[in-house]
């Protein structure tokens, strides 16, 4: 899509991202001249690889359709094997991971075809039955149950969910199918999930006391979540009905989904990483870790947000009547 | 025509794949020398190994990274010969070479690669074994230590490479790769304490990594 076709809320949006980033950018330069004793080393450098996040995904959504699909079947790609590398896979299953891996094209080329009924039950049906019976035909079945069920949480997780951002850009309303509302769907998605966290992070600074979950992650608080959540859903009030088709009590919806989505994904991601006894999953984006430090709350959102948006309005897919 | 190709292959094949299809954790990475000479000593478990080891290092040091490598397995036909010697650009180990041969020592070409500066890449397993397990390490590389006191000796541990291209494997499947690199040693006027060390200190940088065993 080229940047004059976006809508104009879109544009707005992508340029305060970059008004933002810029503030931030300033706001760290002033605190580092105020305050030289503390290290601001870290922050500094989160804020470095946010201006990088940020061109690259406002690049995703500006370039062309191919382009934004190829995008999210990247990050798809780099999640998962993240994941892969970072769990206790079997030696035997060497080739079975190799199939694994095909499933990310495959699944991106439904999104591209807007084949729905494909995309919606490729991973949960077909990758599901067939990676087991390759395991099986190799042979060994010491910890099968568990390779098994690591990969198809993998699958689902890194693959299935991420996919649904994708296809909520290239969504067409069944009515008006000249309408391109993806691009502002997928900012409010991306950028509400990654706010929310930042909201909930803040929050839980500020007032957070008692501990929601003190066995996975032990910096979160209830003040941190209900405090987050609330900013969320007050930010998607007024962010819906400028960027999407939808209203303000649709918007509110939306939002809380992303709170409670969000919220959930991370704590998900962070009891994989005690699981396996490490801090940060990679060291890809400097300052925030690896690709699922930074993906793991969209995990969540992105499909329960796009079920959303596709249980309201009738959209335009391959196979259906136009 | 030979410098232009192996450029051409580094950047076209060899850091896309490393870098982008497999993609790297490298801790420690100031540790290594900004120049030669130098030997990189690491444990060996794929191809992938040398090819990882050269992508550390900015452009201009390429012409001056040289792995050595078996002779006998790298020239096997003619055109891993030449790819090896001047792709690569592998210094050849003659394996079964016996001093009472009445030819040079069969490290007398490391020799003089140090001579020139160079930083020589070595896996004293000598060769890939099973994936992602520490072989044996044999003690040519205390020898070569001895030849030159003088020459840094920087223990570095691969990890993941195993998993992606294990020996007899031709299909790569994805896993990200980590590096471990140690502070430089050097020899101290004893071959066995030598030996000991450097296992020793490659063994530390396994164990930071908390890796199972890939089984």
């Amino acid at each position: 899509m080229r940047w004059y076709e976006l809508e104009p809320a879109v544009r707005g949006a992508i340029g305060a991202i970059f008004v933002a980033l810029a503030l931030s950018s300033i706001l760290v330069r002033v605190l580092r001249a105020v305050r030289p004793g503390v290290d601001w080393s870290e922050v500094a450098q989160r804020v470095r690889t946010w201006w990088i996040i940020a061109g690259v995904f406002s690049f995703s959504i500006v370039a062309s359709r191919t382009v934004s699909i190829l995008f999210y079947a990247f990050i798809s790609y780099l999640a998962l094997k993240e994941y892969l590398s970072l769990i206790p896979t079997r030696r035997a299953d060497r080739r079975v991971l190799f199939w694994a891996y095909l499933a990310i094209p495959l699944q991106f080329f439904w999104v591209y075809c807007e084949w729905y009924g494909m995309f919606i039950i490729f991973i949960p049906v077909y990758m599901f039955l067939l990676l087991p019976m390759r395991m099986v035909s190799i042979g060994q079945t010491d910890g099968f149950i568990r390779a098994a069920g690591t990969l198809h949480w993998g699958l689902m997780t890194m693959v299935f969910s991420i996919s649904h951002a994708a296809f909520l850009l290239i969504l067409r309303l069944k009515e008006a199918p000249e309408s391109r509302p993806g691009p502002g769907l997928v900012l409010m998605l991306v950028v509400l999930t990654e706010l929310n966290d930042i909201a909930q992070f803040v929050w839980g600074k500020t007032c957070g006391k008692r501990k929601i979950l003190p066995t996975v992650s032990p910096g979160k608080t209830w003040g941190g979540f209900l405090g987050g959540v609330a900013t969320t859903v007050v930010l998607a009030t007024f962010a819906g009905p400028w960027l999407t088709p939808m209203n303000h009590r649709q918007a509110a919806f939306a939002g809380l989904i992303i709170g409670v989505g969000g919220f959930v994904g991370d704590v998900c991601i962070s009891a994989m990483k005690r699981d396996l006894k490490i801090k940060d999953s990679g060291a890809l984006l400097p300052g925030h870790g690896g690709m699922l430090d930074r993906i793991d709350s969209l995990t969540y959102t992105a499909p329960l947000y796009f079920h959303y948006v596709y249980w309201l309005y009738l959209f335009h897919t391959h196979g259906a009547e136009p | 025509m030979n410098r232009v190709l192996r450029f051409l292959f580094f950047a076209l094949v060899v850091r896309p794949v490393v870098t982008i299809v497999l993609g790297l954790n490298v801790r420690n990475r100031e540790q290594l020398p900004a120049d030669g000479p130098a030997v990189l000593v690491a444990n060996h478990n794929s191809h992938l190994d040398t090819l990882v080891l050269m992508v550390l290092f900015p452009w201009r040091m390429l012409p001056r990274l040289r792995p050595v490598a078996a002779a006998d397995y790298f020239f096997r036909n003619r055109f891993w010969k030449w790819f090896s010697l001047n792709i690569i650009g592998i210094i050849p180990l003659d394996r079964d070479a016996r001093r009472s041969d009445n030819r040079r020592h069969p490290m007398a070409p490391i020799s003089d690669s140090l001579g020139q500066g160079d930083i020589v890449i070595l896996f004293p397993e000598g060769s890939r074994g099973d994936p992602e397990r520490l072989g044996e390490f044999q003690t040519g590389v205390a020898h070569l230590a001895k030849l030159h006191p003088d020459v840094p000796f920087y223990p570095i541990y691969l990890h993941g490479l195993g998993k992606a291209l294990p020996k007899g494997e031709r299909l790569l499947v994805p896993f990200f790769c980590d590096v471990f690199v140690g502070g430089p040693l050097r020899y101290d006027g004893d071959k066995a304490a030598f030996m000991a060390t450097m296992v020793e200190r490659i063994n530390t940088l396994a164990a930071e990594g908390h890796f199972e065993p890939w089984e």
